[in-house]
């Protein structure tokens, strides 16, 4: 297994606020993580800082080798915690958008899975609900063949038959040698598809683990446990 | 189907308990190929490497065997999946048992009555 993402000294100060703080992390390929921490931890702060939003106060990070920047906009897909679509936009303008911006958009996928939702291409994007508008952004992301997906609170605000469908079109589209990192609180409704954990707190990772030796050792979901480690 | 998962008993486990099941029950006879990995795995709304690791628990037991290019077969051992069925059954049994035991039946009283209630099921 190779390693996808791996960050040294990691720290991001806004002003005088520390967000994150001297964060040692390493993730390996062909897994599907889960980046958990209270609001305010420094869960999009990480992404931010994987997607070259926000470049890194001290130490390092690389993608794939690389650091961020345009070789790694390539191989990365993110979605971002809140919409960026024009609402006057239609949804096809945004899949010919991905198809120019992205070498690895495969637009046949994007277009059946739309398909199967009952999505015409044709609509403006405010004329669909917000759950929708959710789906068509976690379908262009999702229909890349990137090497590592950064999902920012991906069922946040939908309701669960809508999650359920966000969680099976990322199983369904994860291939085995790309990573996807999700950003969630909601834990009950994503740990069964994770393989690793990663608590976030005050800007410090305190904890990476498989989530299946979670259970077995500790007898604990990873919500019990997560509710356990973050008590108020 | 439906597969429930329970999140505090790891999910590999609970997935080739569920395989073998289906196993047991006929539902998959002996000798035919399984569902690929990534079925059972969209099937069951779990991670492919998670449902990959509970088949190669089932592959250990010996109870399915993988043919390199072709995918993953159930045993045709019929006498192997017979022992299963019995041992899963006794465990059941037991555990009823001491269930029965822990509101004051004993195995005796427990017997009736289950040959009374299976009596009035049939009139």
């Amino acid at each position: 297994m190779s390693t996808i993402l791996e960050c040294s000294g990691l720290t991001k100060k806004y002003g005088s606020r520390t967000a994150l703080n001297h964060v040692d992390l390493k993730l390996e390929s062909g897994r599907i993580i889960g980046l958990l921490g209270p609001n305010g931890s420094g869960k999009s702060t990480l992404i931010k800082l994987i997607n070259s939003l926000l470049s890194p106060t001290e130490g390092s990070l690389r993608i794939n080798g690389h650091e961020p920047g345009l070789e790694t906009k390539k191989i990365v897909s993110y979605l971002p915690e809140r919409s960026y679509l024009d609402e006057n936009q239609k949804v096809s303008t945004y899949l010919s958008y991905f198809k120019d911006f992205y070498e690895d958009f495969d637009t046949v996928r994007a277009m059946d899975m739309l398909r199967r939702l009952n999505i015409d291409p044709a609509l403006r994007i405010k004329t669909l609900s917000k759950g929708t508008q959710e789906k068509v952004q976690l379908i262009l992301v999702m229909s890349r063949r990137a090497q590592l997906y950064c999902l920012d609170e991906p069922i946040a605000g939908v309701d669960p038959a809508a999650r359920d469908y966000i969680l099976a079109t990322i199983i369904n589209n994860y291939s085995e040698d790309a990573s996807i990192l999700i950003s969630t609180h909601l834990i009950a409704d994503v740990e069964n598809i994770l393989d690793e954990v990663v608590f976030i707190r005050d800007g410090q990772i305190c904890m990476q683990a498989q989530v299946d030796e979670v259970r077995l050792k500790q007898g604990l979901s990873i919500d019990s446990l997560f509710r356990e480690v973050f008590k108020c | 189907m439906a597969w429930n998962l329970d999140s505090n008993r790891p999910i590999y486990v609970q997935l080739a308990e569920q395989v073998q099941r289906d196993i047991i029950s006929g539902l998959y006879q002996p000798g035919t190929k399984l569902p690929s990995v990534r079925e059972l795995a969209s099937q069951a709304k779990v991670n492919p490497n998670t449902m990959q690791k509970a088949l190669t628990e089932l592959e250990h037991s010996g109870l399915v065997y993988s043919q390199r290019t072709s995918g993953r077969f159930i045993t045709e051992d019929k006498e192997m999946i017979e022992t299963l069925k019995e041992q899963l059954a006794s465990s059941q049994i037991q555990e009823f048992l001491e269930k029965m035991s822990c509101m004051g039946f004993q195995p005796q009283d427990t017997l009736h009555l289950i040959e009374k209630i299976l009596k009035e099921g049939q009139s």
